[in-house]
């Protein structure tokens, strides 16, 4: 389809160029529109983390609704961490096992499953596990209270939602993030040991004391308390997603699966400059 | 010491705003996208007095009533409570305002995590914090008892039906002992009789609390009784304003044509 002539003071210029416009601009308004819209995403949440911080650090504080949100965060989610990092430890277990068999190296063995639970998959795995659970969790909670004016109720009743329903999750998760790594870590441990026991018996004392050889306060600290920057991508995310949801059911929903999607793709993403961090600071 | 939840209402406490309305809203304008809710309206209402905004659905009526309380920004215009421009006011400024101020939401929005009674006594919860457990227990049982919901402290509130769900929700917009009121479709989805009994209890507390109440409702009968005055609302603005008898003997179309029709 040709477009419209140019009426210039020249005369009356026939269309040029037309086709390719027309085949490219619905595509390049699609492309802006979606950069756009990331770019709003990043924008709202911003303005949403401001609030929050700026609620979180004045008071009056919210000290039994953080307690409550401590439980629902650590305590409820404890099993389910231990569980799984009881199922890794003996995955690492088998695998490390019979890879090291090849090379001749067994004697590494107590080291490598130390170092692979505590360093890599401990902390990696409790942040996913914790975005699924406590993420979905606090994203459909939310949203439900969002959709069905209970956050209205709560500013209209003069307290900040900000701080009794956000702050309180965000800390809740940063706090806790940390320890649970701590329990799915030594879950991983005890049932690699244990795996590896069955196998080839060595006792606890030596596996550990052959283990932790060498190692320093650097080698696990970090990657443990890296965690709590998850729980605050989790938190904040979850949050977010929640309080700024529109309609109804279907709202909710998106919500839940929102917190989830975006709350473990930015603990993986963020992974990565944890790691080149604590490499580059630490070692 | 006076407590948040005496029913009767201390005049000493009360500030005395001389001149001034409990709810002044000047020129309000609130658009979203294309669409204008409100253009440019202007409505007052004082101590002790009723005001029933009406008009069809989409008008902005609840809009209106979400602006005064600050939930919503309007796009130009003033709101004043007590005397005091909201615009601007920061986030810990406009909680010390609302505080004087109790909403009932059209599906009442009670937090479905707690029971009735942790429901009324949330705002108390968190803002006499100093006040006994003792004390606060007294008041929401206080509360309740006003509203005709003694006995079901420990229900959830989806084990209520909705009319007591109403009861509720005005219990605690009553919490904090609030000079106005603002009441956004208190009868609707109920049945006639729940109605007149919501209606009834609304002019109760009017009488004993003397507040600075704003209904907005679709019920005309309702609005009848619970009103000192009516404002009808129509594409955004006030089409009239008077109590039902002026409105009846209006010769504009709108209002003829909604009278006829409630």
């Amino acid at each position: 389809m040709s477009g419209p002539a140019i009426n210039t003071r020249e005369g009356i210029l026939p269309p040029i160029c037309e086709q390719p416009r027309d085949f490219l601009t619905p595509h390049a308004d699609a492309v802006l529109a979606q950069v756009n819209s990331v770019f709003e995403w990043f924008g709202s949440l911003g303005v949403f983390s401001w609030r929050v911080i700026r609620a979180a650090v004045t008071p009056p504080y919210e000290w039994r609704e953080l307690v409550r949100q401590l439980d629902e965060v650590g305590s409820m989610s404890l099993p389910l961490v231990a569980l799984a990092g009881a199922a890794i430890g003996v995955v690492i277990s088998l695998e490390a096992r019979y890879s090291l068999s090849r090379f001749g190296a067994k004697s590494m063995f107590p080291a490598t499953l130390v170092y692979s639970v505590i360093q890599i998959m401990g902390p990696i795995m409790t942040g996913l596990i914790v975005s699924g659970r406590v993420g979905s969790g606090i994203g459909a909670e939310l949203a439900s209270m969002k959709v069905t004016e209970q956050i209205d109720a709560i500013e209209a009743s003069a307290i900040n939602p900000y701080r009794l329903l956000a702050a309180t999750r965000i800390l809740a998760c940063i706090l806790m993030l940390p320890l649970l790594t701590l329990a799915a870590d030594a879950s991983g441990l005890l049932t690699g040991w244990f795996a590896q026991n069955l196998v080839e018996p060595l006792s606890f004392h030596q596996f550990i004391e052959s283990g932790f050889k060498g190692a320093t306060f650097n080698a696990f600290l970090p990657p443990t308390f890296k965690t709590a920057v998850y729980g605050l991508i989790i938190g904040t995310i979850a949050c977010f997603q929640g309080m700024s949801t529109r309609g109804g059911a279907e709202g909710v929903g998106r919500a839940a699966t929102n917190s989830v999607v975006l709350g473990s793709l930015f603990v993986i993403l963020s992974d990565v400059v944890l790691v080149k961090f604590i490499l580059v600071v630490f070692h | 010491m006076a407590t948040a939840c005496n029913t009767a209402i201390n005049e000493e406490q009360r500030p005395n705003h001389v001149g001034a309305a409990a709810v002044a809203v000047q020129q309000l304008h609130k658009s979203y996208g294309s669409h204008n809710v409100l253009n440019g309206i202007s409505l007052s209402v004082n101590r002790g007095e009723t005001l029933a905004v009406l008009g069809r659905s989409g008008t902005g009526k609840s809009v209106l009533l979400r602006i005064i309380i600050g939930l919503e920004k309007p796009d130009s215009g003033s709101v004043c409570i007590r005397g005091q421009e909201i615009a601007g006011l920061s986030v810990d400024e406009m909680g010390e305002v609302r505080k004087k101020m109790g909403f009932l939401f059209q599906h009442s929005a009670l937090y479905d995590s707690l029971t009735v009674a942790e429901n009324v006594a949330f705002p108390l919860v968190h803002h006499r914090r100093e006040m006994p457990r003792s004390e606060r227990d007294d008041c929401v049982n206080r509360l309740l008892s006003e509203v005709g919901m003694e006995g079901n402290l420990s229900k959830m509130p989806s084990d209520i039906s909705g009319g007591m769900q109403k009861r509720v929700g005005l219990a605690r917009a009553l919490a904090l002992e609030p000079d106005i009121l603002l009441l956004d479709e208190p009868t609707a989805g109920l049945d006639p009789i729940s109605s007149g009994e919501i209606n009834e209890l609304i002019l109760k507390l009017q009488r004993e609390r003397q507040m600075a109440s704003i209904v907005v409702t679709h019920d005309m009968h309702s609005a009848r009784t619970i009103a000192n005055r009516l404002a009808l609302l129509d594409q955004g603005n006030v089409v009239i304003e008077g109590n039902f008898e002026e409105l009846q003997k209006s010769d504009i179309a709108f209002v003829k044509e909604f009278l006829k029709q409630s």
